[in-house]
């Protein structure tokens, strides 16, 4: 077995079958853009352009702008698609409808040449161009074989729901990862809702594991849903607080852990938040500091990475955290930095000069996700027409909220925006807004 | 919140329709810290997407809102799920149908 969908197990025979069904409309090119959103189906063709040679494409989000980076880098891309409305700029390769479960394969698990490059996950950088980073077959075997390890995920498989997409650095490592390459069994589904979480779980027999991030863990409690029996529930993406992991492993009898990544690296330490505020890095990993920066190399890292994040490395060889690096940003699991954002903005016409900011009190009382805001000079454009041009190019995580027109923005003499004026600047706004 | 709402499920007048839909437009806005007046949002714009302007997460934050004030549980796996958010009168609409307090 490999899967489930809808609490209906899949053979690896079932999925050996569909991965040679797939496998020929990929055409002739290298490259695959995978935007399933179906987990199992991202699985087969995620195999599907391993066993042929291709290279799987991760971009952060799928807008236009992006897009039109991605061709750039691979001009012979198809979108593998699972949407039969899927609508992109790059040739689209409908999955198949399924064929019934008697469509069995006699072909044996096929061999990936650990060498094989596998996937190039993009991040959004900051000049406005992708950057890619290379993660080779071999690499990413070693990655899950260790998690296994540190989820301690070493006997009966588990069922894997998951509530962050396959194409996300950590969903693709922690769910499709772990059951192609980890002997985990994959759940097919995405649950979105409360209610769905619960379902999904209850549809799948023990060991079951949660793979989830703080929003939707947030979610969950805030909700008041009953869950089955979970043995384990795995949290990345954004730090946990200590209180809403203690709180988890209350309400639902289960285990915490968290896992510490970044697409560059993929996860390298774990921590159970209610023991200890330590994080153990994996074995074979090695941290180093320089200066403020702490670089992270050896295991499955393709090669020596700065981490994006603010590390104290700790007399026992793990590290605490403490935030990131000050221009970045992470907004319910989506990364960026002010500096692409600002550079997005100010490449639309029309835009004399915007700078987006973080804001305090910005959080919602469920998710807790905040949201950033942007101040903006742009005579000719209104606030409809200037979000529509934004949407083309940024993931709508990071839309401003508020989106503020002014006559300047708070520059000093040195020409720079101290995040201050800028807030000052939009508590202004806001009142007439909030007394209206 | 002190307006005269009527605590007994019945069959809703469009007087009542009006004061939820102004209970739920002030919900979402005050849950989303959108930079609208809860009376500004079009009642037929799309939520989602273009119009005004929500995505993935506010929408969970939406139904949270919405399951915690009127008892209402959304799942995601129905067709109805694409339509209670097609606009904030069909979110009244099912919110309508389906409260339980």
């Amino acid at each position: 077995m490999i899967a489930y969908r809808a609490g209906e197990p899949i053979r690896v025979a079932q999925f050996l079958a569909e991965v040679e069904r797939v496998t020929p409309l990929l055409g002739p090119g290298r490259h695959v853009l995978n935007a399933c959103g179906d987990r199992y189906q991202f699985m087969v063709g995620f195999a599907a352009a391993l066993v042929s040679g291709k290279v799987s494409l991760l971009p952060p989000t799928h807008t236009p702008e992006v897009l039109r980076e991605l061709i750039r880098f691979a001009p012979d891309v198809v979108c593998l698609s699972d949407d039969p409305a899927a609508d992109f700029a790059v040739p689209v390769v409908h999955y198949p409808p399924t064929t019934p479960a008697s469509g069995s394969s006699s072909a044996r698990m096929p061999q990936i040449d650990s060498q094989q490059l596998a996937a190039v996950v993009f991040t959004s950088g900051s000049t406005g161009t992708p950057v890619a980073h290379r993660k080779t077959w071999g690499r990413l075997v070693a990655c899950v074989r260790e998690e296994t390890r540190q989820l301690g995920l070493t006997e009966v498989p588990a069922a894997i729901v998951a509530t962050v997409p396959p194409q996300h650095m950590y969903g693709f490592e922690s769910s499709v990862l772990l059951a192609l390459a980890g002997g985990e069994l994959l759940c097919a589904e995405r649950p979105f809702y409360p209610a769905d979480i619960a379902a999904t779980l209850s549809s799948v027999p023990r060991p079951r594991v949660l793979l989830s991030t703080p929003v939707h863990l947030r979610a969950l409690l805030a909700s008041g849903v009953t869950l089955p029996p979970l043995s384990l529930v795995v949290c990345s993406t954004a730090p946990l607080a200590q209180q809403l992991a203690a709180d988890i492993e209350r309400r639902f009898s289960t285990l915490l852990l968290e896992i510490y990544g970044s697409t560059e690296t993929g996860q390298i330490a774990v921590r159970r938040p209610t023991a200890a505020a330590e994080w153990q890095l994996w074995p074979n990993v090695v941290l180093s500091s320089q200066g403020e920066e702490t670089w992270a190399s050896g295991g499955h890292i393709e090669q020596p990475t700065r981490l994006n994040d603010v590390l104290e490395i700790t007399s026992s060889g793990g590290f605490l955290l403490h935030g990131r690096v000050a221009d970045l940003v992470n907004i319910a699991g989506k990364r960026s930095s002010l500096g692409y954002l600002n550079h997005q903005l100010n490449s639309i016409p029309g835009v004399q000069d915007g700078a987006f900011f973080h804001l305090e009190d910005n959080r919602s009382s469920h998710t807790g996700v905040a949201r950033l805001a942007a101040c903006v000079v742009a005579p000719e454009l209104d606030a409809v027409r200037l979000r529509a041009a934004l949407r083309q190019r940024l993931d709508p995580v990071f839309l401003p909220r508020p989106l503020l027109f002014v006559a300047r923005l708070p520059r000093n003499s040195t020409g720079k925006l101290p995040q201050e004026a800028l807030r000052a600047l939009a508590a202004a706004h806001r009142q007439p807004a909030r007394a209206g | 919140m002190s307006d005269n709402l009527s605590p007994i499920r019945q069959a809703a007048s469009d007087a009542d329709n009006g004061v939820l839909t102004r209970q739920v437009a002030a919900l979402v806005v005050t849950a989303l810290n959108l930079d609208v007046a809860p009376g500004e949002i079009d009642p037929d714009q799309p939520l989602y997407g273009e119009g005004l302007g929500l995505d993935s997460i506010d929408i969970l934050e939406i139904a949270l809102v919405v399951s915690k004030e009127y008892g209402v549980q959304l799942r995601a796996d129905s067709e109805e799920n694409v339509r209670i958010f097609g606009s904030l009168r069909q979110l009244v609409d099912y919110i309508t149908t389906h409260r339980t307090k």
